[in-house]
């Protein structure tokens, strides 16, 4: 009886944990949204990425396990105007035919408070690259999981919208990038990869 | 011709100053405009052509205030008597010009502003003002609403002219005073603010 009681129980319960222990790992592209905001002639102006694809796997009782990886199309722009469309995604922004992702790629998850988590990590747009920092909240329904976040960027930093453009008057430096992104979970921790897709 | 005419009716043989300002001011404003609208349209993309629309709305938005002021101004006042020696359908066809200019000074900013909201790019009035959007985003509205602007503005180009045409026929070819009306200069007996 003590056998059972000190070793196969605890063993049989761990096994049961471990088998709960949940992994948020099959992003729901389709649900999700990457957005971005900025000030054009100081006018609050946003507009959107059609196209990204994510591999996730996040389980909040191993967050050193924790990953993260989002590419973006930036030829998938979507500002709201065909014209401005065609101009970011050309050379002086996002030269898009040489540079056609931007990556994102985390390098560590911590939590700060309940739902709260920063993640790191590091932000790749144009041959650049620097270090991002990210508030993350995390909302889990069931086997869905909720991540949504945002971070500024600098668009100078990466040599977006250079020449005449520059003049930081008319398009401001700081854009601000959102992310809402849909997890569902699986037991299994393999990650899976969803192709972007276009939505409707 | 001066004419006093005291009582029910505030009448003067001049605009009263307030109305010459406003008329001129809207004039002047209207010649910088609407070039401006024809020209930064063909632009292709750049800062200058975001810029040159944000002071296409900023001067649009002044004339839209402008108009309103005018036709408090209107709804109060009675304009300088036309001369007895105008033919009837002459004075029917001034009113109704004017009135349709009124009309159209209202609508022309209004349906900029609108386009600008459906298009989903707020107005802030000199970069200050934020105007609320009055519609929601919407494509096709935003389209609709473009050739709107455009039309009305078409409309305008056209009633301007004839408008400016008659001032010229009262003035060269009639020789009457009906142009002085609206000039600034000495003080005519009854010229008031
Ligand atoms: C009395 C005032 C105004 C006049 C006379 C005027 C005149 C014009 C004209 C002639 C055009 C070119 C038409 C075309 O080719 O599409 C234009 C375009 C435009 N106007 Fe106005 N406008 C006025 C007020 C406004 C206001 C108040 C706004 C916005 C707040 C505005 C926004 C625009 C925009 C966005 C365009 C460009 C449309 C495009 O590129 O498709 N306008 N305007």
């Amino acid at each position: 009886m003590t056998i059972i009681k000190k070793i196969i129980l605890p063993a049989l319960l761990l096994i049961a944990s471990q088998a709960q222990a949940v992994e948020y790992n099959q992003v729901q592209t389709n649900q999700s949204a990457l957005t971005f905001a900025y000030k054009q002639m100081g006018v609050a102006m946003d507009g959107k990425f059609n196209k990204f694809s994510a591999q996730i796997s996040f389980d909040p009782a191993r967050l050193a396990n924790a990953q993260a990886r989002i590419d973006v199309s930036l030829a998938s722009i979507d500002t709201g105007s065909a014209d401005a469309d065609e101009e970011v995604a050309g050379k002086l922004w996002f030269n898009a035919k040489t540079y056609p992702l931007a990556s994102f790629v985390s390098s560590g998850v911590k939590q700060l408070a309940g739902n709260r988590y920063q993640a790191t990590g590091k932000l790749s747009i144009k041959g650049k690259t620097l270090d991002i920092v990210a508030p993350v909240t995390f909302q889990s329904d069931g086997l869905k999981g909720l991540f949504d976040g945002s971070f500024n960027i600098k668009r100078t930093a990466f040599g977006i919208g250079t020449g005449e453009w520059a003049d930081l008057g008319t398009v401001a430096d700081d854009i601000q990038i959102m992310f809402h992104l849909v997890v569902i979970a699986s037991p299994a921790s393999s990650s899976s990869t969803q192709p972007a897709r276009k939505k409707p | 011709m001066i004419i006093e005419t005291e009582g029910l009716f505030k009448m003067s043989a001049r605009y009263t100053t307030t109305a010459i300002v406003l008329h001129w001011l809207m004039a002047l404003l209207i010649v910088v405009v609407f070039p401006l609208g024809l020209y930064m349209h063909d632009l292709k993309l750049s800062p200058l052509k975001l810029q040159l629309y944000s002071y296409h709305k900023w001067i649009g938005i002044t004339l839209l205030l402008l108009a309103v002021l005018r036709v408090l101004w209107r709804s109060t006042h009675t304009p300088p008597p036309l001369p007895v020696t105008m033919a009837r359908w002459q004075k029917r066809a001034g009113s109704a010009v004017h009135l349709l200019l009124y009309v159209l000074l209202l609508l022309v900013p209004l349906s900029g502003w609108l386009m600008s909201s459906a298009k989903g790019v707020q107005t802030v009035w000199f970069g200050l003002l934020p105007l609320p959007d009055l519609v929601g985003r919407d494509k096709a509205l935003g389209n609709l609403l473009g050739s709107v602007h455009e039309s009305l503005n078409y409309l305008l180009l056209l009633l301007v002219l004839v408008h400016i045409l008659a001032a010229l026929k009262h003035r060269y070819v009639d020789r009457d005073e009906v142009m002085n009306c609206m000039l600034p200069g000495k003080s005519l007996k009854g010229n008031r603010s």
